[in-house]
């Protein structure tokens, strides 16, 4: 029972990146047609949003302690953090451990930014391309992106620690007589995915703003004839699924240490998600996010793989096909959306 | 000639000459020049051009031309591996036996992918070809080659052991990949003149012959009825239907033949090195041959050859470019310059190949819609409208905008 | 005027080039004018560094890279020598190999066994490479030392760690320093039955393929030998990156040490995750809970942050050893790179050495007789103590680390602390052991090729 319901917490948390990615994806799918090979890029970006921060406030300027000496043997040159410095080590230490939530505030701005530059110097001229020239240059994109990363931050993972506070592990089951202990972190990271999701289908539901995207989903054609400028709009909105990818890669550095390829390992995974929610569906990609990450988390217990050996690795792609053989569109998708 | 009309016939013996002249073509300067870091005539680059030549061919008959975007392409080519370097250990080192039994387990596996596949169209096909081939890699990487039941030999690669049965193996034949005792690795001719060095090796050759035939047959299956059909199948779907044709085994044909190229590729690459690594199936090496295809011109004949000829030479050229060679190149600058130099080009070479890549595949896409093959033809029309004002667009080679989705 | 040499096969090509409008070419092929591939004609001799450049391992690649490179200039003369002056044999002159200057090529194996061969092929093929040097990963080594046998050329293992490298992969042109699989858990065992105590029961997290599983059982095997129990070993796929669903089921199953047999980010990341879920603070069977991660680099250390404090494993060599050539090593490296060198950028510039010292003690660059002078080598000075090169299986026999993450790091290079040095003698093994292929492996025959 307890190993069952840490699985789901697992699949939940697993699930909360997958949705938060593939909400992005449909997004800009939905609303501009373009298939955004981009996009996993657009979540490291946001990981080494955190990254940077970090090391902006770890700037440090040097001391030199005659007293220890440095690999080679010449006096150690010790590090105080410009924060430091000037707030005292105590607020100092206190606003470079809490970087990675402090990161959201920079976040937001930084990729609503790159998300206006790239749909404004990039995607728009692809708007009337075959597909396929769409995936071919957000590919280059998305390469570019992470070789740049590669180049000023190398291959190796880096650490970007949760603040001390939220550091440790809670038991979730206490008050039900489970042992149920579970990292804060994780737990944060799945309400803050709530709150994401629940703000974007907010905005989309209850503001006049989303509900002329939501018509110009369904009929971009007509909503134009009515005389709305639904281009500006669209810019805005893949600045917002940008600022989705970016929050959802700020908040995941604590999780798996940021690296430059992190964008492409989930790539994959968040198309597999998207199709299986149903292409131009939004639930349809939170739910089978979600469906997934718990999949995938209970195909790897021992229990699973003893069954069925590799059942682990091929879990995933096992559920996209049974899904798309039972249901056409996946699980909510609409007719004709990316079947020609 | 061969059944083509003068057009294509001129197109295969251009072909026919580039794929022959390889080793003088690729080769253009002299073996102690700065300049011969670009040099891409040694045998096992020529190799993979011609390889994944016939692979990005066999992709563009599915997609050329009937706009069903297979990304699981790699699996075909990775099983035509697997099954050849089976050939080597159960058999013998001669190629025939194992080129010809890639193709054939290429093909039982493309019917069994493909008739599910093809159930779904758009990128629903998509997701569910990247999904059998991201299955079949996760499997040989890691389950398949357990050592109760190894298959694959998982991450290091199947090969060839001194201990394996190889039946037919006799004395006096070459312990490699050959043909009736050609070596595929050995070069029957070296030659050096002046300051320039070629070589003419055997795999090669045996690689450029395959090609050529498998081309010819690309020719003649774009030109025929099926290959109408086909191009019926990519423009309009509903209208075929309506005719009261059924579509379905005409894609499934299409993919079949072009998993059969894939697979005969996979078996020319054990064939010219016997290993056959799970990577090969992983989706980025089906990515790669969608950026083939797209980056040389879809729908065109010639377009990917002349994307995977492009990739294949980033991977291989400009990845082994580093600190050193640039210095030598920009040794004529005074010191400072030569510095500065190195640290603009430092980025975009050696270990940023891939970042050079990139900045092209954005480039290409960006101001030639068509490809390659587009930009050739940008450059033969202003030729050509100097000369005379005889410019007849082939609509082979201006592949046509599919509407997008949201309009 | 042309020289006009014609010794081939058959006259019917020379007619055909010459027919191709040549006009008096020089030619010949390469089983004439050569006694073995590649044999260095000119005044210059190449090596080549093949390397992971792109890919996950990049870092350690580039490393790699730059202590080949501080090798080559060694070589040449140039610079202080760093180790040249410590090896015990002084074959070696700072003139180059045997008078010829050392000039070398790159290429990125981008941690691909097919990409890796490319890469190898097209510095045998092209630049005339007389070796291939490096690499990141077991699978890349065994695919590339495969090609070198059947090329005719010398393959030297960078950080390769699976046993099968010299075990049932063993190649006759193929040489490793680097330590493998056995040696960790016959050196860590010991230490981690001193630590820990006999009566633990190991969960064993192993990444599905082949280097963690030969690691996987190493460990189990000499750590069950010492009375440790192992409660369970589960596979985990290697694209993982979040172990969450992994590392809950260890929670509950009643084991009291947590093995890691992961590299890289893999490593980082089932650390960090293990650490998130509290294992390090939880206390089972009345012990405090451990983990263990058999094998360390200094890049992982780093990716993994404060995660690794106290945490075991071992190492090949670290830079705060204490003899003379390790010293002169990280000295020398240091100065021109402004940070310590890595273990792998240690085996990899150790290895040209030894190379080029078996070629001026052999008198030859001919691969068999590099062979016969590297087969039973002993030596010093180097790093790691007296080492010695077994004929038997190309493995190099010394002493193996075992480190643990620094508690207190005074700097960004001070992530690991060495625990203990295990003598050679500990972890030496017959070369027929059956973790090695048993009776069956084989070098085979050298090759000299062309």
């Amino acid at each position: 029972m307890d190993a069952i319901l840490l699985q789901i917490l697992n699949g939940l948390d697993k699930g909360s990146a997958y949705a938060l990615i593939a909400l992005g994806l449909t997004l800009i799918f939905g609303t501009l047609g373009v298939v955004n090979f981009a996009h996993g890029a657009l979540f490291m970006l946001g990981a080494f949003c955190a990254v940077t921060l970090q090391r902006l406030l770890s700037l440090s300027f040097e001391t030199i302690d005659e007293t220890k000496t440095d690999f080679l043997g010449n006096p150690l040159k010790v590090k105080t953090p410009y924060v430091e410095g000037w707030f005292g080590p105590e607020v100092g230490g206190a606003i470079i451990d809490w970087a990675v939530p402090l990161s959201i505030l920079v976040a937001i701005p930084i990729m609503i930014g790159i998300g206006f530059a790239m749909e404004r110097g990039l995607i728009k001229h692809f708007y009337k391309r075959p597909h396929a020239d769409q995936i071919l240059v957000t590919f280059g994109l998305a390469i570019v992106l992470q070789e740049v990363i590669k180049y000023f931050f190398g291959a190796n993972p880096i650490q970007t620690p949760p603040p001390d506070a939220l550091l440790g592990v809670v038991n979730l089951g206490s008050w039900l007589g489970l042992d149920l202990p579970y990292p804060i972190w994780r737990l944060v990271y799945f309400l803050f995915a709530i709150v994401v999701i629940g703000g974007v289908f907010s905005f989309l539901q209850f503001t006049t703003f989303g509900m002329v995207v939501r018509a110009g989903m369904a009929d971009r054609e007509t909503v134009g004839l009515l005389g709305i400028d639904i281009d500006r709009r669209f810019t805005i909105m893949f600045g917002l699924a940008a600022a989705v990818a970016g929050l959802a890669g700020v908040m995941y550095g604590p999780i798996v240490a940021p690296n430059y390829h992190m964008g492409m390992d989930f790539l994959v995974l968040s198309f597999v998600v998207v199709v299986v929610g149903g292409m131009g569906s939004l639930p349809g990609a939170v739910l089978a996010g979600f469906m997934l990450g718990i999949l995938e988390s209970f195909a790897s217990t021992t229990w699973a793989t003893t069954t069925l050996p590799g059942i682990n690795q091929i879990i995933i792609y096992l559920v996209a096909i049974i899904v798309l053989l039972t249901r056409p569109r996946g699980l909510m998708g609409r007719k004709g959306v990316m079947e020609e | 000639m061969l059944g083509l009309n003068s057009k294509d016939t001129m197109l295969l013996i251009v072909v026919a000459f580039l794929a022959l002249a390889a080793p003088f073509l690729l080769n253009p300067f002299p073996t102690n020049s700065s300049l011969a870091q670009f040099n891409a005539g040694y045998p096992d680059l020529m190799q993979r051009f011609a390889i994944f030549g016939i692979f990005a061919i066999g992709f563009n008959i599915l997609f050329g031309l009937t706009g069903y975007l297979s990304f699981g392409h790699a699996a075909f080519l990775g099983v035509g591996s697997y099954a050849a370097v089976w050939m080597f250990k159960l058999l013998s080192y001669n190629v025939i036996p194992a080129i010809i039994l890639a193709v054939i387990v290429a093909g039982l596996f493309s019917v069994l992918i493909g008739y599910v596949s093809l159930r779904r169209s758009g990128i629903y096909f998509s997701i569910l070809t990247l999904a059998f081939a991201q299955m079949s890699f996760a499997l040989a990487y890691s389950v398949l080659s357990n050592p109760k039941f190894n298959l694959t030999n998982g991450e290091t690669g199947l090969q060839v052991y001194g201990d394996d049965p190889q039946i037919l193996h006799r004395e006096g034949l070459p312990d490699v990949p050959h043909l009736f005792g050609w070596a595929m690795r050995d070069n029957f001719l070296e030659l050096e003149v002046a300051g320039w060095e070629f070589t003419f090796n055997n795999g090669y050759y045996l690689c450029a012959v395959i090609l050529l035939v498998v081309f010819y047959l690309a020719i003649r299956l774009f030109r025929s009825p099926f290959g109408l059909m086909l191009r019926a199948v990519k423009s309009n779907q509903q209208r075929l239907n309506y005719t009261g044709l059924n579509p379905k085994p005409y894609t499934l044909a299409a993919f079949i033949i072009s998993g059969m190229y894939a697979g005969l590729a996979g078996g020319l690459l054990a064939a010219m090195d016997p290993l056959a690594g799970a990577e090969r199936m992983q989706w980025t090496a089906s990515g790669e041959v969608v950026l083939m295809t797209i980056l040389g011109g879809a729908g065109t004949l010639i377009g990917p050859v002349l994307g995977a000829g492009f990739i294949k030479y980033f991977e291989n050229i400009f990845s082994k470019i580093n600190d050193n060679v640039l210095h030598q190149w920009f040794a004529f600058l005074p010191d400072g310059m030569e510095d500065f130099m190195v640290f603009i080009v430092h980025p975009f070479v050696g270990k940023g190949w891939h970042l050079t890549l990139g900045i092209l595949f954005m480039l290409v896409v960006t101001f030639l819609p068509g490809g390659l093959v587009e930009g050739g033809q940008r450059i033969a029309r202003l030729f050509r409208r100097r000369g005379k004002k005889t410019d007849t667009p082939d609509p082979e080679h201006h592949p046509k905008e599919t509407p997008h989705v949201a309009e | 005027m042309s020289k006009y040499n014609v010794t081939r096969r058959g006259a019917l090509k020379t007619g055909a080039a010459a027919g191709a409008g040549l006009a008096l070419p020089t030619i010949f092929t390469a089983s004439s004018a050569h006694a073995f591939t590649n044999e260095p004609t000119g005044s210059t001799v190449t090596l080549g560094f093949n390397v992971p450049q792109s890919g996950p391992y990049a870092d350690e690649g580039a490393d790699e890279l730059r202590a080949q490179q501080l090798a080559v200039e060694h070589l040449n003369g140039e610079g202080d020598g760093g180790m040249l002056n410590t090896f015990s044999s002084k074959a070696l002159d700072g003139t180059g190999i045997l008078g010829k200057k050392v000039t070398f090529v790159t290429g990125d194996t981008q941690t691909k066994s097919d990409a890796a061969r490319a890469s190898a092929k097209s510095m045998i093929e092209k630049d005339g490479a007389i070796m291939v040097n490096g690499g990141s990963s077991s699978g890349v080594a065994v695919a590339v030392q495969g090609l070198c046998q059947e090329a005719g050329i010398i393959f030297m293992a960078g950080l390769t760690h699976a046993n099968d490298t010299t075990g049932k992969d063993r190649k006759a042109n193929g040489f490793r320093h680097f330590f493998n699989a056995y040696m960790s858990g016959a050196a860590l065992a010991p230490v981690l039955a001193n630590a820990y105590g006999k009566e633990r029961r190991a969960y064993h997290l192993t990444a599905d393929y082949n280097w963690g599983w030969t690691q996987q059982e190493s460990i189990q095997a000499s750590t069950e030998a010492l009375g440790w129990e192992t409660v369970e070993n589960v596979l985990t796929p290697l694209a993982s990156t979040d172990f969450s669903s992994y590392i809950a089921p260890v929670l509950n199953s009643g084991a009291d040490v947590l093995v890691l047999n992961h590299y890289g980010g893999n490593m980082v990341n089932s650390l960090t995750n293990a650490v998130q879920f509290g294992l390090r603070d939880k206390m089972v069977n009345g012990k405090q809970f451990e983990i263990v991660v058999p094998l360390y680099s200094e890049l992982m250390a780093a990716g993994a942050g404060e995660n690794i404090k106290g945490v075991l494993g071992s190492m090949n060599w670290n830079w705060q050893l204490t003899d003379e050539g390790s010293k002169a090593f990280v000295k020398s490296f240091g100065e021109k790179y402004g940070r310590p060198p890595s273990n792998s950028a240690h085996t990899c510039y150790a290895q040209v050495l030894l190379y080029a010292d078996a070629v001026a003690r052999a008198g030859s660059f001919a691969p068999c007789a590099v062979v016969e002078a590297l087969e039973g080598f002993e030596f010093d000075g180097l790093g790691n103590g007296p080492t010695l090169y077994r004929a038997e299986d190309h493995q190099c026999f010394k002493d193996v680390l075992v480190v643990k993450g620094a508690e207190n790091p005074t700097n960004e290079y001070d992530t690991l602390e060495v625990v203990e040095v295990t003598p050679r003698a500990q972890v030496e093994y017959p070369p027929n052991h059956p973790m090695f292929g048993g009776d069956e492996a084989s070098l085979g025959e050298c090759n000299d090729g062309a």
